[in-house]
């Protein structure tokens, strides 16, 4: 069976009932085709053939009969089949600009999170993706090298520990895959992108801004202006093909920091994050529309 | 058809790009796997750019064969910054620095560059050099890694490399050779002639191999090699250097066949130009063939079987391609090449170490 994402076509592979019930719960809307004359990538999750079959089972991950990494335990067969295609994406897919950030979009304009694992970063995308902006990604965002408009695969969300109880609360309509424990990331689980997000995937969008977003407890929510240059280097820092693509990246990464406002966002809410981005996005509105 | 569909498709289109015209979608899709397992997808993405064929291709190529360019133009970018950070480390050494294979290709810019994707450096220095380079190189950063007793053993008293050196800041691989072939190799040639006929590269300071040199140690690696991930690749490059040298020299072959007997390496240059000649039509001047052939001093049955299992096991593992002929052959291999590599009263030994070496490393992680 080949899944549609983004405008990827990946044919997937699995006779493990746990990844095709995960894949079914979290791709739900997904448009599929049984067999395409062509596939972007060929992947397969299964049990590694040797002896571990029966003594504490393991899953591995495979591009097209290659393992780009170590077999996981066989709970996690689900989690890594998401891990696997992230990895592939940044492997390969060199005709986009791979940024390891979060990104939404509203009013046909692109919001982009870049941050470091633990900055809340895929929480506070949960909570936008499921009210009024548009998800686009939680983990890769990819933008065209040749015009810099953002790619949407409205992929699911991975959250992890604490978050995946605080978003249960806040998004209460969603569907998830079974949470797996005692991964090198702690508790992990998926949370399937909200329809309209999937339904819209092929629509494209340009860049508008760059927050760094930071979970600070008990703080109150504070959005600042951030300096470009140092948005420039943060960004490529983020950036996972930022040396592959060589000049193409620099002016990439340049070309983007000059044109979206850049800031820096502390918040310990979710409530008062939405508000944030809201005003955000409305001011913008204003602006556009010429009030 | 000697190749499957699918491997005859690959090398066609590499030695005749003007048919990837006009291919259709799901032959695309084949080739691209193929080319994508068998590191040559940077060389179609070239193929493609010579061509000016990009804007015609299937809007869902396009992407791929722009990623593959990207990529294999930094790895060559990245290998000659390699090089560079090379040059300031041996600088000060007075001894001879031969390049090899993807980097001695990529700093003459011979054909065989092009769009090659590379794994690491490969640096040969004489034998009694070797711990003075090792020390060089390691002041200036690299190091090699974590690896056990055993494996140092391994590498420094039977390999002809020490084992790869790591850069601590670019993450980088070295291979610093003191020989093309193990020192517990059968036939191991005499390295000392490679030495004397290198001859200086485009980056003053390194060196690369003769012209027949190069060819040879590119069959050689083909043959004691006990994977052949990069088998299909490595016939390529042979391929290309070939064809590269006769056009400067149209003796090149007679050449070659000289100094294959001279060197000892006549048996795995016949086994190459056979496959050569199945796999690529190429045309290997008769009397050359029966020189090399007398001199290789194969039996029958080596002389015929050896090309026939290397080319099922070409086919790669690729699931497009695998069956349990390519399998079979692909073990055969694997033993055949440990077996060039080491006599047998050390082979085993050491087969059964790593064996058991793996089952306490999986127990420990267990653990």
């Amino acid at each position: 069976m080949a899944l549609e994402v983004g405008s990827l076509v990946i044919r997937c592979r699995s006779i493990m009932p746990s990844v095709a019930k995960s894949i079914y719960t979290l791709y739900k809307h997904h448009p599929f085709q049984i067999s395409p004359d062509f596939a972007d990538f060929y992947v397969e999750v299964k049990a590694p053939a040797n002896l571990r079959r029966w003594y504490r089972p393991q899953a591995e991950f495979l591009v097209d009969g290659e393992r780009p990494f170590e077999p996981l335990p066989k709970d996690q067969a689900p989690a890594l089949f998401e891990w696997g295609i992230n990895w592939m994406v940044a492997a390969s897919c060199h005709f986009w600009f791979t940024i390891h950030a979060a990104s939404l979009e509203r009013n046909g304009q692109v919001l982009i999170l870049p941050a470091p694992p633990g900055s809340g970063k895929s929480t506070l995308c949960a909570a936008l993706a499921f009210n009024g902006w548009r998800l686009f990604s939680d983990e890769l965002t990819l933008l065209d090298i040749e015009n810099m408009e953002a790619q949407a695969c409205a992929r699911p969300i991975n959250l992890k520990n604490e978050s995946i109880d605080i978003i249960r609360r806040f998004v209460t309509d969603a569907e998830w895959s079974p949470e797996v424990f005692d991964t090198l990331k702690g508790r992990v689980t998926h949370l399937a992108p909200p329809i309209d997000s999937v339904m819209k995937m092929r629509e494209r969008a340009f860049p508008r801004w760059v927050v760094f977003p930071k979970y600070v407890a008990d703080a109150e929510p504070s959005l600042t202006l951030r300096s470009k240059p140092q948005s420039c280097i943060d960004l490529a820092e983020n950036a996972l093909n930022y040396s592959i693509l060589g000049e193409t990246g620099f002016n990439l990464v340049t070309r983007l920091i000059d044109h979206c406002d850049c800031y820096d966002f502390i918040y310990s809410r979710l409530e008062d994050a939405l508000l944030t981005f809201e005003q955000l996005a409305e001011s913008e509105q204003l602006t556009r529309n010429g009030f | 058809m000697v190749c499957s569909l699918n491997t005859s498709l690959l090398l066609d289109v590499i030695q005749f790009p003007g048919n990837l015209r006009n291919l259709p979608l799901d032959s695309w899709d084949k080739l691209l796997r193929l080319a994508r397992a068998s590191n040559l997808i940077g060389r179609i993405a070239e193929s493609v750019h010579d061509q000016n064929m990009l804007a015609f291709l299937p809007s869902k190529v396009r992407p791929h064969i722009i990623a593959a360019r990207i990529l294999s133009l930094h790895q060559r970018q990245a290998i000659q910054w390699e090089i560079r950070h090379l040059d300031d480390a041996l600088r000060k050494l007075d001894i001879p620095k031969v390049l090899l294979k993807g980097a001695a290709y990529t700093i003459n810019d011979l054909d065989a560059a092009r769009g090659r994707l590379y794994g690491d450096v490969d640096l040969l220095v004489p034998r009694s050099h070797l711990a003075k380079a090792e020390a060089a190189l390691m002041l200036k950063g690299w190091s090699v890694g974590n690896i056990d007793a055993y494996d140092q053993r391994y590498y420094r008293q039977w390999m002809h490399e020490i084992p790869p050196m790591i850069h601590c800041q670019r993450g980088s691989a070295l291979d610093l050779h003191h020989n093309i072939l193990p020192l517990t190799a059968l036939n191991s040639p005499n390295i000392d002639l490679f030495f004397q006929n290198a001859i200086p590269s485009r980056v003053s300071g390194f060196a690369v191999l003769a012209h027949e040199d190069m060819v040879l140690h590119s069959a050689i690696h083909f043959f004691y090699e006990s994977e052949l991930r990069n088998g299909l690749r490595d016939l390529i490059d042979l391929n290309f250097l070939i064809n590269q040298f006769l056009k400067e020299d149209q003796n090149f072959w007679t050449l070659l066949a000289e100094r294959a007997y001279i060197t000892g390496l006549s048996w795995p240059l016949l086994l190459a130009m056979s496959m050569l000649i199945d796999m690529l039509e190429m045309k290997v001047p008769e009397n050359v063939y029966d020189n090399v052939k007398k001199a290789a001093k194969l039996d029958v049955l080596s002389r015929v079987l050896l090309p026939k299992i290397y080319l099922q096991a070409l086919q790669s593992s690729h699931p497009l391609d695998n069956n349990f002929i390519s399998a079979m052959s692909r073990f055969a291999i694997y033993i055949r090449g440990h077996y060039l590599r080491m006599p047998v009263k050390l082979l085993f030994p050491h087969l059964a170490r790593k064996a058991v070496g793996r089952l306490i490393k999986a127990n420990n992680r267990k653990k």
